[in-house]
């Protein structure tokens, strides 16, 4: 089953990287300093100021069957997606990976992980992260004097 | 029984009038489809769908499966520190070469995945012979 994951990543690799040739072309994509970590879930980690979020599309995982952790400077993705049709059957078609899946996602900056906010909606993962105090950008008064 | 069509929906948006023609790409779904001998079952991973902005039609043995998702950033102003997928609409279509009974199809989204039942008509399912002896 866990094969069958790889197998598909590697597909859904080679179609994020063909995605990203197109859009190369245009605006935006060339120009972002980007990193493709790779594994499964694909990420989106962006910066919001104040707080880090993490976005992952996990069609077909339930919410109890996703954990999340924070250690440190990384985020830790486990879950597991089951087959809704049994084994017996035979597939005309099978491009969705199914089993099992790890993915530790670094972050920026250090996050307070006391106060993370997690939600599952339509299969899409959202994670907001609140950077620690001394990870935040500060505003400087400056005085008139 | 399936083949995909080359009826690419991008050619289609491009026909349509201009003030419908929405920003940002489409995107292929990740299927499988199972076969039994009464219907298909497909299943398409469409994260981040709701049920309102789904279209699932079948026509002269096309079947077609179309989703809106609206931006969840704005592409531009979004300080990305890892990008490794777009946020799009999906769109796919399928030639079903099995004669599907369009009137029983069943629809449903649960979790970004979407499952369709596509029962086979009648005539086509597998009979039984009764061989009479005499």
């Amino acid at each position: 089953m866990f094969n069958g994951m790889r197998l598909t990543n590697r597909f859904e690799d080679m179609r994020r990287e063909m995605d990203r040739l197109i859009d190369g072309f245009g605006i935006g994509i060339l120009q972002s300093p980007l990193r493709a970590v790779g594994g499964y879930p694909a990420v989106n980690v962006w910066d919001e100021g104040t707080s880090v979020c993490v976005e992952a599309e996990v069609p077909g995982v339930k919410r109890e069957q996703l954990d999340l952790y924070v250690v440190g400077k990384e985020l830790t993705i486990k879950g597991n997606r089951e087959v809704a049709t049994g084994e017996s059957v035979s597939y005309q078609r099978r491009e969705r990976g199914t089993g099992e899946f790890t993915r530790v996602i670094p972050l920026p900056v250090e996050v307070d992980s006391n106060t993370i906010e997690a939600k599952l909606c339509d299969g899409v993962l959202t994670v907001r992260l609140p950077k620690a105090e001394r990870a935040r950008p500060r505003q400087i008064e400056v005085r008139v004097g | 029984m399936n083949t995909e069509t080359n009826v690419c929906c991008n050619q289609e948006t491009r026909s349509m009038p201009a003030g419908r023609v929405r920003q940002g790409r489409t995107y292929v779904p990740g299927v499988d489809i199972v076969e039994n001998e009464r219907e298909l079952l497909l299943m398409a991973d469409i994260p981040g769908v709701k049920a309102g902005n789904l279209a699932v039609s079948y026509e002269r043995g096309v079947l077609t499966i179309r989703g809106a998702v609206a931006p969840r950033q704005d592409a531009e102003k979004t300080q990305f520190v890892i990008r490794e997928y777009g946020v799009g609409d999906y769109c796919r279509t399928f030639q079903i070469g099995e004669a599907i009974d369009a009137t029983k199809i069943e629809a449903e989204l649960r979790d970004g995945v979407l499952t369709l039942h596509l029962p086979k008509h009648e005539e086509v399912l597998p009979r039984k012979i009764a061989i009479r002896t005499n």
